[in-house]
């Protein structure tokens, strides 16, 4: 029989994710015995040719992640979603944005102009700004056009299982992928579509050991503020964590680090938008009845976007501030 | 002890071996006069005029005092044989050329007859009888008084005559000094107004008339007990032995089915407003000091008397100090226009005072009150519509009629009056009391602007308050007069019984609830619920909410990160659906 076909794809993302697979360590050798590798630009060479060659539904299982920002990531996306059996959205990116969601707050051309004339860094006296098309002696080169708005995979294409993380813990990948090795093997059925692999129902807070009491804030603090107590819940020493509206199954590294939870793991499982939840919850124990009092403790918060959506911004209900 | 057989008079009685003469002459019924007795107190026998004849059975007879002459078996006395008489009569008239005839012992010299003491009649007022130093060593236990010197200098005071720290102020020696050499100083007859709230009272009393349970109570303060460990004279008197010194306050956790909070008001104290000049001038009183001053068992005994005594010649009575202000309380108290009115027609009633009410507008609005209105007019009683403006005293020209002066305008006449009175009484407002704040937290009720507690709706349901199982009675809940009170107190006691003897009872299917599953024990929303109904199960990590005491506010709904908390038929997803309906 026919080992089953694995593909690794990434889009706009910075490859922490593939990192993060081959942070397996020797587990690694097991997928590899499993599976057959069909497509894993980042660490050999495939073209896209060869997936374009396949039967539709050959693949039986591709881990996809980096968020959709260009023509190039949405044709890839479609196409492995053509000829994979199972799509998973791998990581923060896929799954929700992440860091490159970020984006969304401006506009493509405010982006561009940032990054190839303005920024203090660059030193671009033509003004020359990447085209999708130029022409040089040999004939026309293409680039594939940048979106003005970074999607997520699932609001591109059809996606089977989301693995939450910036990036997924490799206990988790490990896990998620000897479960699927598992259940290939043994012909077991697959978990309901839709399933969010390698993490709980549950926030962060239930894996973070720290003793929590009732919260009352009267300031925010910045984490190199102060030297966190490191036994008391972060949030009720005025530190910003994102742990209560973050999904679990990171097993609460940072926190436990004594830093605060950025939130990479994504909204849990009720809640539609991260960001406006931990916002409500955080207003809710802000300690004090003074209007004048609240705004000023509300301004402690810096950079609230970047604090409450740092990940999740392409898929919340935010749209962008710049048209 | 062994029982001894005695006689007096020839009345045999069967007593103790060695209790005294005196108190078997007591029981049965022969009286011995005393004056340095007293039952609590070890006897003394310093005046002597409690002598007695003794005589046992061989005919031998001696004179003794009863207050200390121990019975023993077959002693015969006799209380009135003629050298029982001459023995008490040099006795009187010993003390008599000593001490001056107070009242005691002149009645005793009637009794006697003793006209005219032998030795003449002395200047001091003290007997020598030690009631007071014994009173204060043996009962009191302060040690304050003493005699001093000796022979004819011997006198009662305190150390060194200096003025004693042990003295607790207790009264006890002026109280039992037989002829009134101690005295205890009075305030030389006046009234002060400011402490007719003070009325006579004991350290051991009932403290007020209606108080439940209709018992008496120690108040610590004054007790001599507490101040010296002495005294427990109470205790020795009282026949079914319930004083208990070591009662202290408990707190107690009951459970109850219903809460009535009927907490009340306070009075507005008029002192802040300067120009009516209370606490300054004797004779500006609160409404309540008036009202205290008529009552029956008042200082003055209901008789409505200035700082010095007298009647006053007239009297305005202020509305609305405090209430309809918009520098103190903008709402009408609503039972001043009518206790201002029946003050008009007490004082009609009890002197010859002229009445001045000075008012913004008449609210006689209730059943049979405009009819009482219209019979205060017929009584003589001056009505001006406009607010008192200014107490001042009264120049020398208005001698006559008044020692105060009120200010005011006359709205109807449209001028600026000056009227001299004697006493003014100052309407002032109900006003929500200091912790009402308090009792609303800890009640989870709310309070309005003014302080006055808010009933879940004004029109349909003004009894009851936003948490189930909580009524409000009374003005707590905003002015009212006595027939309003009563009337939302039954009310209120009716909605109680109604739940007491319901047995279950109907919730809200409204309400939030956590879903265990995806609670993971941040403890963000335990802080939260107004109602008290969130807990934390420090077992198994998660919050709970309490569906009976939940009202579905929904602010833990909002706050729960994780969306674990969902609150009944509205859910996210219900709201979600709306609002896509709605932009559909």
């Amino acid at each position: 029989m026919a080992k089953p076909k694995l593909a690794i794809y990434w889009a706009a993302s910075c490859g922490g994710c593939d990192i993060a697979i081959l942070d397996i360590e020797e587990k690694i050798l097991d997928v590899a015995e499993f599976f057959d590798l069909v497509f894993w630009p980042c660490a050999m060479d495939f073209k896209y040719a060869d997936v374009e060659a396949m039967e539709d539904k050959s693949i039986t299982l591709t881990l996809f992640n980096g968020a959709i920002r260009s023509d190039e990531n949405y044709r890839i996306a479609q196409l492995l979603r053509k000829k994979s059996v199972v799509l998973c959205a791998f990581g923060s990116c896929a799954s929700e944005g992440c860091i490159p969601g970020l984006a969304n707050l401006c506009n493509l051309d405010s982006i561009l102009d940032y990054a190839y004339i303005k920024s203090p860094s660059v030193n671009n006296s033509n003004k020359i700004i990447p085209q999708t098309k130029t022409k040089v002696p040999e004939g026309e080169l293409t680039i594939p056009r940048l979106w003005n708005t970074v999607r997520t995979l699932p609001q591109v294409v059809d996606v089977d299982y989301i693995i939450p993380g910036c990036p997924p813990q490799s206990d988790q990948i490990i896990e998620v992928l000897t479960t699927i090795i598992d259940i290939l093997k043994n012909d077991k059925p697959l978990p309901e579509k839709g399933t969010v692999l390698g993490a709980t129902d549950k926030s962060v807070c239930d894996e973070c050991t720290r003793e929590r009491d009732i919260k009352k804030i009267t300031k925010f603090i910045r984490p190199y503020e102060i030297i966190p107590d490191p036994d008391l819940c972060l949030l009720e020493q005025g530190i910003v964590c994102l742990g209560p509206a973050t999904r679990s199954g990171c097993g609460a590294k940072c926190v436990l680090a004594g830093a605060p939870c950025r939130g990479c793991y994504g909204k849990p499982q009720n809640i539609r938008d991260q960001g406006a939840k931990m916002i409500s919850a955080l207003a809710s124990v802000i300690d004090s009845t003074d209007p004048e009092e609240i705004e000023r403790i509300i301004r402690t918060v810096p950079d609230p976007i970047g604090t409450f959506y740092r990940f999740s911004l392409a898929d919340s209900m935010l749209r962008r501030v710049q048209i | 002890m062994e029982k001894v057989s005695i006689t007096i008079d020839g009345k045999p009685i069967e007593v103790e071996e060695g209790s005294y003469v005196l108190q078997a002459a007591e029981e049965l019924g022969i009286k011995i006069p005393t004056l340095c007795y007293y039952e609590h107190m070890t006897p003394y026998a310093a005046c002597r005029i409690c002598s007695v004849e003794a005589r046992d059975g061989k005919g031998w007879t001696k004179i003794v005092t009863a207050c200390n002459y121990p019975a023993w078996d077959g002693l015969q006395i006799f209380t009135d044989t003629p050298r029982v008489i001459t023995a008490r009569k040099v006795n009187l008239e010993m003390l008599m050329s000593h001490c001056a005839p107070a009242p005691v012992l002149q009645e005793l010299a009637d009794e006697l007859g003793v006209k005219e003491p032998r030795w003449g009649i002395g200047t001091d007022t003290c007997i020598m009888c030690g009631l007071c130093v014994r009173i204060c060593d043996e009962v009191v236990g302060a040690h304050a008084l003493t005699f001093s010197s000796r022979g004819i200098d011997r006198e009662v005071s305190t150390p060194f005559k200096l003025e004693s720290e042990d003295c607790i102020l207790c009264g006890a020696c002026a109280r039992y000094c037989p002829t009134g050499h101690i005295r205890m100083t009075d305030t030389n007859g006046r009234i002060l107004h400011s402490e007719l709230t003070l009325g006579p009272n004991t350290a051991i009393s009932i403290p007020f008339r209606q108080a439940i349970p209709n018992a008496p109570r120690i108040d610590p303060d004054y007790c001599i007990h507490m101040a010296t460990g002495g005294c427990k004279l109470c205790s020795k008197v009282c026949p079914k032995e319930c004083i208990n010194y070591e009662d202290k306050d408990e707190f107690e956790e009951l459970e109850i089915g219903a809460i009535i909070i009927a907490t009340g008001f306070q009075d507005f104290d008029p002192t802040p407003m300067q120009q009516f000049g209370y606490g300054k001038y004797p004779n500006v009183l609160s409404s309540i000091e008036f009202e205290q001053m008529n009552n029956a068992a008042s200082p003055t005994d209901g008789k409505i008397l200035m700082e010095n005594g007298e009647e006053p010649r007239s009297i305005a009575i202020l509305h609305c100090i405090g209430s309809r202000d918009e520098d103190h309380h903008k709402y009408c108290s609503r039972v001043c226009c009518m206790y201002a009115l029946k003050f008009a027609h007490l004082v009609k009633e009890k002197t010859n005072a002229e009445v001045y009410q000075l008012y913004i507008d008449m609210r006689t609005f209730g059943k049979g009150y405009e009819e009482f209105y219209q019979r205060i007019l017929t009584e003589g009683v001056n009505v001006i519509r406009g607010k008192g403006g200014e107490i001042v005293p009264a120049p020398p020209e208005y001698s006559s009629e008044g020692n105060l002066l009120v200010r005011c305008e006359d709205t109807l006449i449209g001028k600026f009056r000056e009227i001299p009175v004697d006493m003014v009484i100052l309407c002032t407002a109900l006003e929500a009391r200091g912790d009402a704040e308090d009792i609303a937290r800890k009640f989870n009720i709310s309070t309005g602007a003014d302080g006055w507690f808010i009933e879940a709706h004004p029109k349909l349901a003004p009894v009851s308050t936003t948490t189930e199982g909580v009524f409000l009675a009374g003005v707590c809940q905003g002015p009212k007069d006595i027939p309003d009170t009563v009337a939302q107190g039954t009310a209120a006691a009716a909605h109680s019984i109604r739940l007491l003897n319901m047995g279950e009872v109907l919730m809200d299917a409204a309400y939030a609830e956590i879903v265990e599953e995806f609670c993971s024990g941040c403890r963000i929303c335990n802080g939260l619920c107004p109602y008290n109904a969130i807990t934390f199960d420090e077992e198994k990590k998660v919050s709970e909410i309490n569906s009976a005491l939940c009202k579905a506010c929904g602010t833990c709904v909002a706050a729960c990160p994780t969306g674990a908390i969902k609150a009944r038929h509205f859910t996210d997803d219900q709201i979600y659906a709306q609002i896509e309906g709605i932009l559909a």
